[in-house]
């Protein structure tokens, strides 16, 4: 039986940053004792309805005592309502859930994170560093423009790592995407690459560590009614036929594990 | 005065039930999944996800997508078969005080009989749910639901092999559901659990693609409960036969409003996945509105109607 909860959690740090972007910190110290990075929580919006489903987070960081955070950009019903909710709100919470990044004994490792998809990268790179998994991991960083990820590369270079940052418009670091910015890792090094984001980044990503010779693990997402393997509805192909379910096979998987169309 | 616990106990056929509260096929998984959730030994009963002869690896993904108070899904049957399902998930289930009803679908009158014979005489398994309804898979699957002499034959054909009390699963994409039910009575059915979900379909305007890769889906939640109560009413009037209602319940008051109209017991759904522990939360609710309406025995409650 996995080790996960179903917890009313208290709010307790409400933070709007700009384009659209908020991070909840919620009070949930059962959860947060047993997470790992790259896992997730099902987050119910509220109460009634319309929106009906629990939307999937990564866990984007754990502080203090029992805390969790999740980041998440407004978008679309449920992330809409989230957003109206303030400190003090509380919210039912179910997780963690799901399989996430495997990093122990990793040699070099590089965590590319792109538009929100940057969210479980702080959570992975505080534990890679806590337990002394990889030295000195290298952060790339991309968005469409710099008030997606500023803060996020401040806090985790706060953490005493080399971060990259790449922008599609250019307000911040390189003019570009963050696959660019992969070109600046030594070729010779037997790199594990970390990655989260939209699909085509991440597709790319994947393409880049083929080349290389890399390994490289993704954290995808989908469509999920349950994040509990009783749907079924996350499903995934893999490059062998049949498929693959995101809520309990993943979300983190290893490259080579799904198909790339 | 003195509380005492009001009677939550049923009977579909010579299936009891200590409470009228069951777990709706393919919402559930095999019942392990909601272990860490809810306490599997306070539901009436665990109807598991539906299972084939041989092992499906369903439909291609996207499978789900959220509605109006309510989603679509095409799964496409995925399961592990009923070997597989005998060997590695009957083990757990049987550990439970719990009974539990296996779904079973086919493709063909003889996939039917198959299953229901395989099944026959295992310990753990205490009743069938036939599925005739799932509207997902092209070929078998709508035909047996939505021609009363196929249904009836199916019912036959697994009554005659089966060792458990027989429920048979309607689909609501019927033009005169009672039809059907009577016929599935007719075929020896013990029980008839509706309604299934409603075909329907889900189209992103901008991209002008449909939402699901299947095209069509079975819509579920709280926007199909209106249906379903109507449903479970007529076919209540229409057979003799126990009626297990099932569509949009949410709370324990969703699950009284099917008992007035005549359901035996409920199965909750597509609730799971918004609250694991909806189940128990309506087990307990059940308790209270006995209580509040003043009855010793949910058995008063079914087909309380009053019109």
């Amino acid at each position: 039986m996995i080790q996960a909860f179903q917890k009313k959690a208290v709010i307790v740090r409400a933070e709007r940053f700009a384009a659209d972007i908020v991070r909840f910190t919620f009070h949930a110290p059962d959860i947060a004792r047993v997470a790992r990075p790259g896992q997730f929580v099902m987050v119910l919006s509220g109460p009634g309805s319309d929106p009906l489903l629990r939307r999937p987070f990564s866990i984007h960081r754990l502080s203090g005592d029992g805390n969790l955070s999740i980041l998440f950009k407004v978008l679309g019903k449920g992330t809409r309502r989230l957003a109206l909710l303030g400190e003090g709100d509380e919210l039912d919470l179910v997780g963690p859930l799901g399989r996430g990044f495997r990093f122990e004994g990793v040699g070099p490792a590089c965590l590319v994170g792109g538009g929100m998809g940057i969210a479980p990268m702080h959570f992975l790179l505080a534990e890679m560093l806590r337990e002394k998994a990889a030295s000195a991991p290298r952060v790339l960083l991309g968005a469409r423009i710099a008030a997606e990820l500023d803060f996020l590369a401040a806090e985790m270079e706060a953490l005493g790592v080399q971060v990259t940052v790449a922008t599609d418009d250019g307000s911040l670091g390189h003019h570009g995407t963050v696959v660019d910015l992969m070109h600046r890792l030594e070729e010779k090094k037997p790199w594990t690459v970390f990655t989260c984001g939209p699909h085509p980044m991440m597709r790319a990503v994947v393409g880049y560590c083929g080349r290389a010779g890399w390994r490289c693990q993704v954290s995808l997402e989908t469509m999920m009614a349950c994040g509990l393997a009783a749907c079924l509805g996350c499903a995934v192909s893999r490059p062998e036929g049949g498929y693959l379910h995101v809520c309990k096979d993943g979300p983190v998987f290893a490259a080579e594990e799904v198909a790339w169309l | 005065m003195a509380v005492t616990k009001p009677d939550l106990q049923v009977h579909i056929g010579s299936l009891a039930l200590k409470n009228p509260v069951l777990t709706a096929s393919g919402t559930f998984g095999y019942g392990e999944e909601f272990a860490p959730f809810v306490d599997l030994a306070r539901l009436g009963g665990i109807v598991v996800k539906g299972i084939s002869l041989a092992p499906r690896p369903g439909n291609p993904p996207p499978r789900v997508v959220e509605t109006a108070c309510g989603m679509l899904n095409a799964i496409g049957l995925e399961n592990v078969g009923v070997e597989r399902f005998i060997a590695e998930k009957l083990p757990f289930l049987r550990t439970l005080a719990t009974p539990v009803v296996v779904n079973i679908l086919g493709d063909s009158l003889d996939d039917y009989r198959q299953l229901a014979e395989q099944l026959a005489g295992i310990d753990g398994v205490a009743a069938l749910e036939v599925n005739i309804s799932c509207p997902n898979v092209k070929k078998g699957g709508v035909a047996f639901g939505t021609v009363p002499e196929m249904a009836r034959a199916v019912t036959a054909a697994v009554k005659q092999v089966a060792s458990q009390p027989v429920i048979v699963k309607l689909s609501p994409n019927v033009t005169d559901i009672t039809e059907i039910a009577r016929a599935v009575e007719d075929g020896g059915a013990d029980a008839v659990s509706l309604i299934n979900t409603l075909l329907g379909m889900a189209i992103d305007a901008r991209s002008r693609r449909p939402r699901l890769a299947n095209v069509v889906g079975g819509l579920s939640g709280p926007a199909v409960k209106p249906v379903a109560l109507r449903m479970v009413w007529q076919t209540a009037r229409a057979v003799s036969i126990p009626v297990v209602g099932i569509g949009g319940i949410a709370t324990a008051e969703d699950a009284a409003e099917f008992l007035l109209a005549g359901a035996t017991a409920i199965q909750v759904g597509t609730a799971n996945f918004v609250n694991p522990a909806a189940t128990t939360d309506i087990v307990a609710g059940l308790e209270r509105y006995c209580r509040e309406q003043n009855v010793s025995s949910v058995r008063e409650v079914i087909g309380g109607l009053r019109v």
